[in-house]
This record gives structure tokens, C-alpha cells and sequence, in this order.
């Protein structure tokens, strides 16, 4: 298969950037967007130009590093799929693709395709952990958790942290990361003592870094390669408000 | 950009003067004051075109229901004061909000592309806009009667200010026809995105209220279209036709 590529290149964080024009030739349906994005890559370096600098890791669908908006859609048009998972079968022969960066402004362009998102870590940072004395392990079976709250916390720490959703969000808001993150801990035991604290530490952290306000446009949803539900968004929300309001 | 860097203990210490002012003024708080403020705003519009569709009933119940609502007196008042303050904290909210939104997405996308929102969820902003000039038209056009100043001088035979011809006699003309249904034509577009957007903003989960996140917004939305618009279009059209002493 043949494609035409537009390609952000942008050669550092304060320089400017812009779309330029690549061809794709001889790819296999059977390669990974990325693996198509190495073959462009290995053809740039022939010729002397410096390759397209993009995000990955495990390429397994699991790590989260992987980006890129692909023909305006976070991952690409195929549902439920990281950019590493996507293969150019779902693409047509001769087709035209967009490949741009995550846009938002808590994200920062590094350089190319690859954005910052440390505003992640700092918002896991401020309250995304449960805070317990170290030793050996606890007996798995002394902590009873309900099937249906360990269900409900295993979706969303499903979250991969990839910030999709801030990509897709007209507003650049980080709520789908942010509400994974508070929920999964939220709905279990161990995350009980700090749940008020995490939340207000969590949303409090987010607003700092920059992130838009959500208005339920739910693009998020509709990108996240792990299905995270909005309705998480919902139940921070009420969480926060909850946290925010009550004495102490 | 220096960033603040924010521990539990922190927070619970810093929390607690002023708890109240600073979580509305966070991000899901001024979200929450949007949406409080907005179903607040939408009760006013329901009863507001349950009281107009009298115009139906004829001049007499009409005229007398709203000499009733100027003999209320201070509680009407107070009714007035409440919607006021209700429309302040909405717009101001929402021009918030807009404003950090678009600080938020600095750069747009070459390859534009939406999966799931639609068109009345990207321009909210737009129809709140449009919506409130028609607000600020719609008072001094039946309010302080200053558009049409000789309709509103009209008294009905039992001596009142003839609300009833007033309201039939301005929708004879086509402009101020067109401009009541292009505004309701917005604020619905604007309810029916707001309206559902409230309650996930304000945290309904429970698998019984999910309906009022998806269809009570068109729902309620179109329901307000459809009084709305048919008290101007039957004025217009002659289906109701102007009082006696008109
Ligand atoms: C009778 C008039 C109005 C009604 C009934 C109304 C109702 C609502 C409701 C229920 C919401 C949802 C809040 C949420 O998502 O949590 C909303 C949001 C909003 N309103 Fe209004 N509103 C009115 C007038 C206005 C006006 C005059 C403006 C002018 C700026 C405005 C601007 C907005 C914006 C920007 C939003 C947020 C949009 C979003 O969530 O995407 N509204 N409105
Ligand atoms: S590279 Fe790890 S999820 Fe895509």
C-alpha cells in the first residue's frame, strides 16, 4: 500500500512548526501505524533528513506512550485501539493521512510528535497513590473487597495514562484521566482513608496545570483506547464538590 | 511556567477558610455554578411559556393573570431579583469557562474532526450569546414597551394594561415574528445540550437518573420550542386575534 503523510515536524518546543508532505511506499496492511511511521523514517535517514521524532514504548497496546492524532481523531479512527495497535489495513491504498501531536496546551510540543505530559505525573503525584507502611506483603484474601466495587475500579484503572482524552477534548481537558485515576482508588478499600483528600488534591492539581474545564462533549470517551466510562467524570465530579464544600 | 506543587496535608490545611468560594471557583465548580444556575434559568423558561400559552385561552384570562402577577408586588420582585442574579452567574460563569477552554487548546488541529459531540454542544457559547440579546430585546420589546410604545399604551375593557392585544397586535409584524422563533430556535439548541450537560456535571450516576443525561435534554428542549414558537406563529398566522377595546 501506498500513502500520502502530512506530518507536524516542529524541530524544538519554541520553534515553529508546520505540516509537511511525506510518501509512504510498500507498506504492508499487515504493519502497525508505527511500523509504517519506522519504514518512513528509515527512508528519511536515506536521504538525509532528520526523521520524524513520535512517542512509543511497549507497542503492545498496554504502556500508554504511544500518541498521535491521526486524520483528526486521537489513535485514529478504529475504536478502543492505541496508535501501536492500529494497523494500515483500516487505512485505503493511496489514502491521505494527517498525522498530528496531542494539542493542548498542558501539553507542550517537544519536538515533532512528541508532547510533554508530565502534567500526568504531577497531577498523579499530588494524590494518585495510597499511602501505606511498607513491609511484606499483606495475606491477598485479609482485605474483602465486593465484586462489584473491585469490577467497577478494575475499568477504570484500565486507564493507560496516554491523554487521548486531553487530545480530543475541544477543550483540552484532562476530567477522563483524572476521574480513572481518583475512581479506581476511590472504589476500593486501601483508598478509602485518603478519598476525600485525593480528590480535592487531584482536581486542584489539574486546574494548576493548565487543563480546560469539561463540557461533556464526551470525545473523550469516544477515543480512549480503554473505554474509560464518563461516567467516572460524573462521579468526580459529585466527589469534588462533595470533598470541596463539607467541614472539616 | 512554574508549577505549585500541592501534598495531602497541604491541602487539607489550606482548605478550610474560604472552602466554599474556592471550590466554586475550580474548574468543576464554576462547571457546577453553570449548571446550577442553568436549571435554575430552565424552570423560569418552563413555567414562563406555561403562564404565555394562556394567550390560547383569550384576552380575558390572559389580561387578568397578568394584573395577578402585578398585584404579587414584592414578591414579584423578588422573583425578578432571583432570575437576574441567576442570569448573571450563568453568563459570568460561562465566559469563564470559555475563556480558560480556549487557553486550554491554544493551537488548533489541521485535520478537524469530532466523533461524537454535536453541533449544539460546540456552540454553546454562541447560542448563550444570541440568546441573551434576544432577552434584552424581548424585555424592552413587552417589558418596558419601548419598541412598540403605541401597543403598549392599550387598555382592555375592564381598564388593564391590554397585555393580550399588545403581545397579538406586535406579532403581526413579521421582523419581531421571525426574531421570537430564530431565538427559540437557539435556545433550544442551547437546552438541549445544557440541559442533559447539567446533570453530569452535577454527578448523577445512578443507573435510574440516567435519563436525565441523555434524552430529558432534546426532550425538554423541544417541548420549550414548541410552546414558544406557537404563540408568535399563531398571533402571526391569525389564530388568535387581538382583543376587544384593540
Ligand atoms: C434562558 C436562558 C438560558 C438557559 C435556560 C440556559 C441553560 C443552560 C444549562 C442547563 C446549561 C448546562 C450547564 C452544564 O453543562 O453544566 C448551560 C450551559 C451553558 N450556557 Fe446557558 N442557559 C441560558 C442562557 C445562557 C446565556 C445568555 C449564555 C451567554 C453567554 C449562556 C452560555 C452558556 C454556556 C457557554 C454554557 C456551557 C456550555 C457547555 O457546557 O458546553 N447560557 N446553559
Ligand atoms: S506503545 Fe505502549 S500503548 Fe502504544
Amino acid at each position: 500500500m501506498d500513502f500520502t503523510l502530512h506530518v507536524w515536524r516542529q524541530a524544538g518546543p519554541d520553534q515553529p512548526g508546520h505540516m509537511e508532505l511525506y510518501q509512504a511506499r510498500d507498506i504492508s496492511p499487515d504493519m502497525s501505524f508505527l511500523e509504517m511511521l519506522d519504514l518512513v523514517n528509515e527512508d528519511l535517514e536515506k536521504q538525509g533528513i532528520e526523521p520524524i521524532a513520535f512517542d512509543h514504548d511497549c507497542r503492545e497496546g498496554i504502556c500508554g506512550m504511544c500518541s498521535l492524532v491521526i486524520n483528526g481523531v486521537a489513535h485514529g479512527q478504529q475504536p478502543a485501539t492505541t496508535t501501536c495497535q492500529l494497523h494500515m489495513r483500516h487505512f485505503r491504498d493511496k489514502d491521505s493521512i494527517y498525522i498530528e501531536p496531542w494539542r493542548a496546551a498542558a501539553f507542550p510540543v517537544v519536538k515533532d510528535l512528541v508532547v510533554d505530559r508530565s502534567a500526568f505525573d504531577r497531577v498523579i503525584e499530588a494524590g494518585g497513590f495510597i499511602s501505606v507502611n511498607t513491609g511484606s506483603a499483606q495475606d491477598g484474601n485479609c482485605l474483602p473487597v465486593p465484586k462489584d466495587a473491585a469490577d467497577t475500579a478494575m475499568d477504570a484503572a484500565a486507564c493507560i495514562g496516554c491523554g487521548a482524552c486531553v487530545a480530543a477534548c475541544p477543550n483540552g481537558s484532562s476530567m477522563l484521566f483524572v476521574a480513572a485515576k481518583v475512581a479506581h482508588l476511590a472504589h476500593l478499600p486501601q483508598g478509602q482513608p485518603e478519598k476525600r483528600r485525593r480528590v480535592l488534591a487531584m482536581v486542584e492539581q489539574m486546574d494548576r496545570e493548565g487543563f480546560g474545564h469539561c463540557t461533556n462533549h464526551y470525545e473523550c470517551e469516544a477515543v480512549c483506547p480503554k473505554e474509560i466510562s464518563r461516567q467516572f467524570i460524573a462521579e468526580m465530579n459529585r466527589e469534588y464538590l462533595k470533598a470541596g464544600l463539607q467541614a472539616h | 511556567m512554574e508549577v505549585a506543587h500541592a501534598t495531602h496535608a497541604e491541602v487539607a490545611a489550606q482548605r478550610q477558610p474560604g472552602r466554599v468560594a474556592r471550590t466554586l471557583r475550580s474548574s468543576i465548580g464554576s462547571k457546577t455554578l453553570m449548571a446550577v444556575t442553568g436549571l435554575g434559568l430552565l424552570a423560569f423558561v418552563i413555567v414562563h411559556m406555561l403562564d404565555n400559552l394562556q394567550i390560547f385561552l383569550g384576552q380575558e384570562r390572559y389580561n387578568g393573570f397578568a394584573a395577578f402577577l402585578r398585584s404579587t408586588g414584592p414578591l414579584l420582585w423578588i422573583l425578578r431579583i432571583g432570575l437576574l442574579a441567576l442570569f448573571v452567574l450563568h453568563v459570568g460563569a460561562a465566559v469563564k469557562v470559555w475563556r480558560a477552554n480556549k487557553e486550554a487548546r491554544l493551537e488548533p488541529y489541521v485535520f478537524r474532526a469530532s466523533v461524537r459531540t454535536g453541533y449544539a454542544a460546540r456552540t454553546m457559547i454562541v447560542s448563550g450569546m444570541i440568546v441573551f440579546a434576544f432577552v434584552v430585546y424581548h424585555l424592552l420589546h413587552l417589558t418596558f414597551g419601548l419598541t412598540h410604545p403605541e401597543l403598549f399604551a392599550l387598555r382592555d375593557p375592564a381598564g388593564h394594561h391590554d397585555v393580550y392585544s399588545m403581545v397579538v397586535l406586535s406579532f403581526r409584524e413579521w421582523p419581531v415574528t421571525v426574531s421570537y422563533i430564530v431565538a427559540q430556535v437557539l435556545l433550544c439548541m442551547h437546552i438541549s445540550h445544557g440541559a442533559s450537560s447539567a446533570f453530569q456535571t452535577l454527578g448523577i450516576t445512578h443507573p435510574r437518573w440516567l435519563w436525565l443525561k441523555q434524552g430529558f435534554g432534546p426532550g425538554v428542549a423541544t417541548f420549550i420550542a414548541a410552546g414558544n414558537i406557537a404563540i408568535p406563529l399563531a398571533c402571526w398566522i391569525g389564530i388568535v386575534q387581538p382583543g376587544t377595546g384593540a
